[in-house]
């Protein structure tokens, strides 16, 4: 302990003190030159994380959630506009993006510890994992759907009757958000019993 | 003779029969089914798609007991043991929400006429009965009457008697 706390004084002491052999202008640029390495790794180390390669690089995505997409809208449609994982579930903002990265640690120890690494614990977790996402785009007022579909440049003589009555109504107020009725848009829903409005 | 050689008896008729080139029908009629016209080795270019209708607007029942039919689209609804999209604007509960038609409260009865508290199972699949219309030429030809047309028609020849 005494000899651990000496080598921590002694790093202080080096530390602290003035450079000898390196000037402040070597110190400087070392220190910006490497500042954009790190940061550029760092950057480009999390835009690989938010590609669709890499979520349905795992079994439990790609066979489970990600083929349920493929049969929907935001997969395949007339214009070939289409949404990737990411752009769903990922905040586009930077703070919000790291955000959700630092909660998403969590599925990396299911990944290892196989919390649903096979159909039927899928299943069995998906309420559970529906309603975080339930839950997460309700506090955000669905800001990923926004990210794309912008309330204020929406045509209500293009929709439908009814959804012209409930965008121009419920959604126009702020009393309901998005996720309040879209619910199962781009996966299969789990049992919704006791969901409201279900 | 053996048995053993038959196979071989039959192949060797086989080979003599399409040597001889027997000129079978393949340009027999194909069987008049909903695709009509052709013949069994041609293939015909798919219908077009058409699209469903999606004017939320009640259509006439041909006779009272028949489901009334979808008058929107319902795309990406899902309908199964876990979750029924239709009964989140069509049940009794959120019916007065959604303005939705509230479905028939025979709905809500078991086989034998007694009240139930939720949609009766066997009454759960909606689009067993119910279905969504396209624009699209019939696929098979259908002379159906209704009542109305019907009693006009008797109604026209009574009066035409006497």
């Amino acid at each position: 302990m005494k000899a651990l706390l000496a080598l921590l004084k002694d790093y202080w002491g080096v530390l602290r003190r003035p450079s000898v052999h390196y000037s402040l202008g070597f110190l400087t640029l070392v220190g910006f030159i490497s500042g954009i390495i790190f940061w550029g790794g760092f950057n480009t180390a999390l835009e690989v994380t938010n590609t669709e390669e890499f979520c349905t690089s795992c079994h439990e995505m790609r066979d489970n959630v990600f083929v349920e997409l493929k049969d929907t809208i935001h997969y395949s449609n007339r214009s070939g506009v289409r949404a990737t994982c990411p752009d769903c579930h990922v905040p586009h903002k930077w703070t919000d993006k790291i955000a959700r990265k630092m909660q998403a640690s969590k599925e990396v120890w299911g990944k290892i510890f196989g919390t649903i690494n096979t159909r039927e614990k899928f299943l069995a977790h998906r309420r559970e994992l529906a309603e975080h996402e339930w839950k997460r785009l309700k506090a955000n007022d669905s800001l990923e759907c926004r990210n794309c579909h912008n309330f204020d440049y929406m045509d209500f003589t293009k929709q439908g009757k009814r959804a012209t009555q409930m965008h121009s109504t419920a959604l126009a107020s702020g009393e309901a958000t998005c996720i309040d009725c879209h619910k199962g848009i781009a996966h299969k829903l789990p049992d919704m019993s006791g969901v409201p409005g279900w | 003779m053996s048995y053993r050689l038959l196979p071989l008896m039959l192949l060797a008729v086989f080979g003599l029969a399409v040597a001889s080139d027997l000129n079978y029908p393949l340009d027999a009629p194909a069987p008049d089914s909903r695709r009509a016209g052709g013949t069994i080795s041609e293939s015909l270019p798919a219908p077009e798609l058409s699209v469903t209708e999606n004017k939320d607007l009640k259509r006439e029942r041909n006779y009272p007991e028949q489901p009334p039919t979808i008058p929107h689209s319902i795309r990406g609804y899902h309908l199964d043991k876990n979750s029924n999209k239709c009964l989140s604007c069509h049940s009794r509960a959120n019916s007065e929400r959604s303005q939705a038609p509230m479905i028939s409260i025979t709905h809500y009865m078991d086989r034998d006429g007694q009240p139930l508290a939720a949609v009766s199972p066997r009454r759960y699949f909606c689009n067993q009965c119910h279905v969504t219309q396209k624009n699209a030429p019939t696929l098979v030809e259908n002379n159906f009457e209704t009542i109305d047309q019907l009693l006009e028609k008797q109604a026209a020849e009574a009066a035409k008697k006497p």
